[in-house]
């Protein structure tokens, strides 16, 4: 059914779009912003994916070939910055700009001009930090965590680098207040906080953790400014400061960071499983309280990415103590994802293959990091390939996959037309193999002592290396039919308004693809509740 | 929460503001960054990018402004800038956070380890022999020289008498818009901003004293690295805060607000006493213990 009422007001603007380029700089509407955060993070995915090739070919044999050690540097820390906060974090502010008001029954997002300048602030602000590629000094290259001292070795790209977070923490802040906004004051009556879509909670608890964390980046930067500038002793000993002290705030906001990524793929999963098992999501409560509990543990955990530095025997244990306990509300997500299949009438098509792809891929990158989070084993682990392999396991194939599922399950919902199921299977396959190739060998690498973050290794690591750089290679590839598939998703069948035989929620009850303006009045009562049930 | 006043929702207009600021920002990102590069250029860069971003802020609220005056604006997008000033707050409580977290974190972990508490014997004798961990501190090198701390009585308690009565001024000329009493209502906001402004200035007189009478500098070490960074950053939110309350006052000049309807003073009000709770902070652990 469709709720476009007949235009009884006299705003201009409820026509439709605006023409031209104002329609993109000045809009305030959630499809169009959302759009904006969703190109725009796959550009970034392949800038971030270039500076990844980089780092993948002067890997790919000993010795050192391609670029030099300092570029190297360069590299993993413009990788990391680009793909965390120009990849996957407007990614999925994209996906919550497009599908939160429509999932809660509301017009758009609650302040929707602000909406309209977190997204302004995100080229802006990766200008600025591609801009330090070409300065003296080259790009940042102490790493994306900027510890002190080194990171107060970069040249001219310091303050640039200082600024740019400044500003993806001011765009992610607004972004999150308006999140949160919309989805307590704008939901459709009847809608109760326990009736709302999964993708809409874990988004609303990955709003709070923004707010809460984002600021505290920007604190820890300013103090990196003023220590480097203005003659600050905040990381300085011999002022009485201490350069771990940095690492402690930083990974106080840098362990939440990590459950902001993943957080609303969760939510993504917990919204595919289901349409594709034709079967209510198993334990919705539960997943909900599971995810809250998530993101409290992630505020007490963080020392465990600094097992290495020094610190108390009883903060070692606390921290590893407490970092294992999130494996408990974890479990309980990956135990309701696969009771939710259970018996289901399952099919496979393109997103539910990238949801079970999550599932299994994720959960690897989950064992891994809690063997990471015992302190004694970390201490071996630590800084090695291990590592890497953790994080691109829960990042690659669960983050990125789970936004990848987002946006093959809702393009015919934004374009009105059903995308190449071919290739998007092919798409599928193509990345799965690959990212196994290139991710899995590094456990190995890990283990066997190859640190991270140098451009040589020794010869006996030579074998893994180069499978992980084919592996990559083709990772990177693939990514180019996922554009394809977008670029032709015009071109295909028409999509009814349900688009998937299983789906529920509002989202699926406004004509595909969904009008410019969509719930101008709130939902009928009756409607929202048959919706969600 | 959710609430529903009216048949039909609002979505404003699109608006030419937020991409003005984002070209502010740049100016001002880029110009900030290659004046602390040396570039002399830099500065008028910077000063570009401040003017572009005061001509948006005064451009995009006099835009609200308006809509707001003509009734654009029903209870439900009252409720919403309600609560996005509210988490708005709470990011700028997040920021102070991050500094007093510092603060602690040198106090109680930083600056006894240097004196070789804990596991940290060695540290002590090899690296800061005869050092003796005590707050305040510049730390076992000296940073900065001899110092003087910022003693707690004087101009900070006079700071914090100020501070405290401009909350309770702010809050009798909330209850006065409530009973309708504008004229007490218009004093009592003027009172507020004067000692906001009251404030600033004192806080100036001190950084003075600190600067020229007690060798007490950004530069003195975690000492006055944790004062300057606090409570610069503090009243930098104090002067917000007070140039906020005098765009309300002016504003209740014109009749703006009503008992019903009045967000802006609110949310000002909020904002106000945050600066005030913050300092509370900022009295009790960097200027009185």
């Amino acid at each position: 059914m469709s709720t476009t009422v007949a235009d009884l007001h006299d705003h201009h603007d409820d026509h439709g779009p605006a023409k031209g380029i104002g329609r993109w700089l000045f809009s305030t509407n959630h499809k169009d912003i959302g759009t904006m955060y969703l190109v725009f993070s796959l550009v970034m995915f392949f800038v971030g994916g270039a500076m990844a090739m980089v780092i993948r070919s002067e890997l790919a044999i000993p010795g050192l070939q391609f670029v030099h050690p300092e570029f190297y540097n360069s590299m993993t820390t413009m990788h990391a910055l680009i793909m965390i906060f120009g990849g996957v974090m407007p990614a999925f502010v994209g996906l919550a700009n497009w599908m939160i008001p429509l999932m809660v029954g509301a017009p758009d997002m609650a302040l929707p001009r602000m909406n309209n300048w977190s997204f302004w602030i995100l080229p802006v602000a990766f200008s600025i930090l591609l801009s330090t590629l070409f300065m003296p000094g080259g790009a940042p290259a102490g790493g994306w965590t900027m510890y002190p001292p080194l990171v107060l070795q970069t040249g001219d790209a310091f303050p640039y680098l200082i600024f740019a977070i400044h500003l993806m923490g001011i765009s992610s802040i607004m972004g999150a207040i308006n999140v949160i906004v919309t989805i307590i004051n704008m939901r459709a009556p009847e809608m109760t906080l326990l009736k709302m879509p999964m993708f809409v909670w874990t988004w609303l608890i990955t709003a709070y953790l923004l707010i809460a964390v984002m600021p505290v980046l920007a604190g820890a930067v300013t103090m990196l400014l003023t220590d480097q500038f203005f003659g600050t002793s905040f990381f300085l000993a011999a002022g009485g400061g201490d350069p771990v002290m940095f690492q402690h705030i930083f990974w106080f906001f840098g362990h939440p960071e990590v459950y902001i990524m993943i957080l609303p793929a969760f939510g993504v999963v917990s919204e595919i499983i289901p349409t594709f098992s034709r079967k209510k999501l198993f334990g919705h409560d539960s997943m909900v309280y599971a995810a809250a509990s998530i993101a409290f543990l992630s505020f007490i955990v963080w020392a465990h990415h600094m097992f290495t530095v020094g610190m108390p025997l009883s903060g070692q244990l606390f921290f590893m103590f407490a970092t294992m306990l999130i494996a408990v509300p974890t479990g309980v997500k990956v135990f309701n994802w696969v009771a939710t299949m259970w018996r289901g009438a399952m099919t496979f098509e393109t997103p539910m293959l990238f949801s079970l792809a999550f599932v299994f891929l994720f959960t690897i990158g989950g064992f891994s990091g809690l063997m990471l989070a015992a302190a004694p084993a970390d201490i071996q682990y630590h800084d090695t390939y291990f590592v890497v392999a953790h994080f691109h396991y829960v990042l690659v194939p669960g983050s990125i996959f789970a936004i990848m599922a987002a946006v093959y399950y809702w393009l015919p919902k934004w374009t009105g037309h059903m995308y190449n199921e071919t290739l998007g299977k092919a798409h599928f396959w193509a990345s799965t193999i690959f990212v196994n190739l290139t991710f899995f060998p590094m456990h190995f690498l890990g283990l066997a002592g190859m640190p991270r973050r140098i451009p040589d290794y020794s010869t006996q690591f030579t074998d893994f290396n180069t499978v992980a750089s084919i592996g990559a290679l083709g990772f990177g590839l693939s990514q180019l039919i996922f554009v394809w598939v977008i670029v032709t998703a015009w071109k295909g069948s028409k999509a009814t308004d349900r688009v998937w035989e299983g789906a529920h929620g509002l989202e699926w009850t406004v004509p595909s693809p969904a009008p410019y303006h969509t719930f101008e009045t709130p939902p009928k009562a009756r409607i929202a509740g048959e919706a969600f049930e | 929460m959710t609430t529903h006043t009216e048949e039909r929702y609002y979505v404003p207009h699109g608006s030419h503001w937020p991409i003005v600021g984002s070209a502010g920002l740049l100016l001002l990102m880029v110009g900030v960054s290659s004046w602390l590069n040396g570039s002399d250029a830099g500065f008028y860069i910077m000063m570009a990018g401040v003017a572009v971003i005061i001509f948006m802020i005064t451009g995009w609220f006099a835009a609200v402004i308006g809509e707001s005056q003509a009734g654009l604006y029903n209870l439900q997008v009252d409720h919403s800038f309600r609560q996005g000033m509210f988490w708005f707050i709470f990011s700028e409580v997040m920021f102070f956070a991050a500094f007093f977290g510092a603060l602690f974190y040198a106090r109680n972990m930083s600056v006894p380890w240097l004196g070789g508490s804990s596991n940290n014997f060695f540290t002590n004798l090899l690296l800061w022999q005869g050092y003796e961990s005590t707050w305040p501190t510049n730390g076992p090198g000296d940073i900065g020289g001899e110092y003087t701390a910022m003693p707690p009585f004087g101009l900070p308690l006079i700071n914090t008498v100020l501070l405290l009565t401009s909350s309770i001024t702010v809050t009798i000329a909330h209850h006065s818009l409530l009973a309708g009493k504008r004229a007490q209502l218009a004093i009592f906001l003027a009172a507020t901003f004067l000692l906001g402004f009251t404030f600033v200035y004192m806080q100036g007189v001190e950084y003075v004293e600190a600067y020229e009478h007690m060798n007490l500098k950004l530069t003195s070490g975690i000492y006055g690295s944790t004062f300057f960074m606090l409570t610069g950053f503090h009243g930098m939110h104090v002067t917000i805060g007070a140039i906020m309350l005098t765009i309300i006052f002016f504003r209740v000049l014109k009749g703006h607000f009503t008992r019903e309807k009045h967000f802006a003073f609110e949310a000002v009000a909020w904002y106000w006493h945050f600066v005030d709770v913050v300092w509370i902070g900022l009295y009790v652990f960097v200027y009185w213990m």
